[in-house]
């Protein structure tokens, strides 16, 4: 198949009606690079990915493989393999005729038909089960039928609209790793969408994080994981913390906060104004329980409400005297109605400004998952 | 567990059955047999009384010739008699093009007819109406439109495209177009549905995969249809091969569209001859069966498990 060395999205949109499913979607992805599209369902995510691969026409933008504009071309001239959601198996054809299919479309020649077919089947370790039709597969044999069936024409781009979302748990962590290995061996360019976090992560070079059909942040998986962007972008990171609160003075690298009786020092991400409604976030493994009286400036005293289990740590979640909860991972063995102390070094909490709620006429929570944690206390 | 010891099960209230009951009752309900099978109760009354009595009191009455002779004598009669054996190929010959041809031109359509768009509904319902009017306002309609001097003929000529009216009723045709346009909704409907069955990510997937319409059709969707389309030829073969009223009125009953269901009703109602009329019921039934033994044959080669759509 034809290769690229950069395909280039220049202001991908996608309307329905009235409602914009994506918008202004610029991105760069360059050759052997395994991109994650990432947001909550709704986002726009599998939208961007039926616009690249040719399924969706797009009403805003255009996509360009080098110099060559390709999304006026309908999706069988693009070239490009795509796993589907739901794998879209041909029931009807055996496993190798499924994998063979694309070849047969291409008019591949007999000889070199076999022989792809065999490697790409043994790719996915199939091999004793070619000649089974994909109902009598498991769930994660049928994933890797689609797999090998997109990647048996070295396509130029592989797109993968949420693979593993069928999967059972620990089929889906063998699936991931899987995909990775496939992905370091063929170096195939990879566009993936998913709503897991982790999963975009541990597979992905860089992330595309989309909220309401609009890119929140680009980057690398450290870059989003230390440094979101904005407070959606942080609760879909695992900030599971999200404190509304405001803005005070500014002391150096840090500012102050203050929300629901609480007074903390947090690190600024972006403009924050004083004065200015804020949401300060933390991820629960990183507010500490401490032993005794901690030094630091963040020192909240609160009463352990539950607790799970979680094998080296618990999940526990407690309430502050001002009805925050608060959810922590630690070591320590604590019971419900514990009274600890928490602190939060100051790097780790950020503060963001809540201003991407204040839209006109919108309540806080409609659009976006999070309630605030202190919301749910009201 | 303590009370059969302090009273002896056949002191309590139904106490023996209690015992036994669950076990029979899980064991029947196992094998399909429960209460709810009652529900069955008023199909099989109305199978027996109205299909199963009638249709062995007729092969019955086949074996018992009103002249005499063999029991078989009626059949040897129909199949020595090049005119009444005939009706067998003129009846076939309407009803297995109509049928063909109503599934065949429903494919395309239902095939366009999927997803949404404006107006589906109006056609929607355009396509289907037919299948309310019923034979006879068909037939009316044929016999205006397209007799010798309905609009169709008359279009025909004032366009130069013939010099005199072309006969399309009181032939063959007639009761074609007739079949057609009763059969077709109804062929129309099912396929709809068998194709919304099909799973429309299996063609995106193809096109994926560098596939073009036609091989997408030719590959994927059409081997998925395919069982469906032999059920529905079946259908609408056994609507068509019992053609009676359009035989008559926009046919020529007397010659070409003399189909077996009009040798039937002259054997009963002109000669009274119930046994023949019945015997020639009997290879109607016969001759439907073997076409669609043959059909569901052939169907049984193609791949007939779930396609994944809608249903």
């Amino acid at each position: 198949m034809t290769s690229f060395s950069t395909l280039h999205l220049r202001g991908v949109g996608r309307r329905f009606g009235k409602h914009d499913a994506l918008a202004d979607l610029d991105l760069e992805i360059g050759k052997g690079e395994f991109i994650a599209l990432l947001g909550p369902s709704g986002c726009g995510k599998s939208t961007a990915l039926n616009c690249l691969a040719g399924l969706l026409p797009l009403t805003a933008g255009s996509i360009w493989q080098d110099d060559t504009r390709i999304d006026v071309l309908p999706p069988e001239k693009r070239g490009f393999g795509m796993v589907f959601q739901n794998y879209a198996l041909f029931p009807h054809l055996s496993v190798r005729r499924n994998v063979a299919f694309g070849l047969r479309m291409r008019r591949v020649s007999k000889p070199e038909l076999n022989r792809r077919t065999d490697e790409a089947i043994r790719l996915v370790r199939l091999e004793e089960h070619a000649h089974k039709l994909p109902g009598q597969l498991s769930g994660g044999q049928q994933q890797r039928v689609a797999i090998a069936r997109a990647i048996v024409l070295e396509p130029s781009l592989v797109l993968m609209d949420e693979p593993l979302s069928n999967l059972d748990a620990k089929l889906r962590l063998e699936m991931r790793t899987e995909i990775r290995r496939l992905h370091q061996s063929l170096g195939l360019t990879t566009v993936y969408v998913t709503h897991d976090q982790e999963e975009a992560l541990s597979l992905a070079d860089r992330l595309v994080v989309l909220r309401d059909g609009r890119v929140q942040q680009i980057g690398t998986p450290e870059q989003l994981h230390t440094r979101p962007a904005n407070w959606h972008v942080a609760d879909f990171m695992g900030y599971r913390n999200l404190l509304p609160c405001t803005a005070g003075a500014r002391s150096g690298e840090a500012v102050a906060v203050e929300g629901d009786g609480l007074r903390l020092l947090a690190s600024p991400v972006g403009d924050l104004p004083e004065g200015a409604a804020a949401v300060a976030a933390v991820r629960p493994e990183d507010v500490t329980v401490t032993e005794g009286s901690p030094a630091g400036p963040n020192r909240i005293e609160a009463t352990v409400e539950v607790v799970e289990y979680q094998g080296r740590e618990l999940a526990v979640e407690a309430r502050t005297a001002g009805g925050t909860r608060l959810h922590i991972r630690t070591g320590r063995r604590l019971a419900p109605g514990d009274e600890v102390v928490l602190d939060i070094a100051v790097e780790r909490l950020l503060a963001f400004a809540q201003q991407y709620t204040a839209r006109a006429g919108e309540p806080a929570d409609t659009a976006g998952r999070p309630v605030l944690a202190g919301q749910e206390t009201a | 567990m303590a009370a059969p010891v302090v009273s002896p099960p056949e002191a309590g209230q139904d106490g023996p059955q209690r015992r036994t009951d669950p076990g029979l009752r899980h064991r029947l309900a196992e094998r399909g047999i429960d209460s709810h099978l009652l529900l069955l109760v008023p199909a099989i009354v109305f199978i027996i009384g109205l299909f199963v009595y009638p249709f062995l009191y007729g092969l019955g009455l086949s074996f018992q010739p009103q002249q005499g002779g063999s029991p078989f004598a009626d059949y040897q009669r129909f199949f020595s008699d090049p005119y009444q054996r005939d009706t067998i190929w003129k009846t076939l010959g309407l009803a297995i093009p109509a049928a063909l041809l109503n599934v065949l031109a429903s494919v395309p359509i239902a095939y366009r007819m999927r997803g949404r768009f404006r107006g589906k509904r109006l056609l929607m319902i355009v396509l289907v109406v037919p299948i309310t009017l019923g034979t006879v306002l068909t037939a009316e309609g044929l016999l205006n439109f397209l007799g010798p001097a309905g609009w169709f003929n008359r279009t025909l000529i004032s366009l130069g495209l013939a010099d005199e009216p072309v006969q399309l009723i009181n032939n063959y045709w007639g009761v074609f177009f007739s079949l057609i346009i009763t059969g077709f909704p109804f062929a129309f409907l099912l396929i709809s549905s068998y194709l919304s069955g099909i799973d429309p990510s299996l063609e995106r997937a193809a096109a994926t995969l560098g596939a073009g319409w036609w091989d997408r059709f030719r590959h994927i969707t059409f081997p998925l249809l395919m069982p469906g389309l032999a059920t529905t030829f079946c259908l609408t073969f056994v609507l068509a091969f019992s053609v009676f009223p359009s035989a008559i009125l926009v046919g020529n009953p007397a010659g070409e569209t003399r189909v077996i269901s009009i040798a039937a009703y002259q054997a009963a109602y002109e000669q009274y001859d119930y046994p023949m009329a019945s015997t020639i019921a009997m290879i109607m039934g016969a001759v439907e069966l073997l076409v669609i033994a043959l059909v569901l044959l052939w169907r049984s080669r193609f791949y007939t498990g779930a396609t994944g759509g809608k249903g």
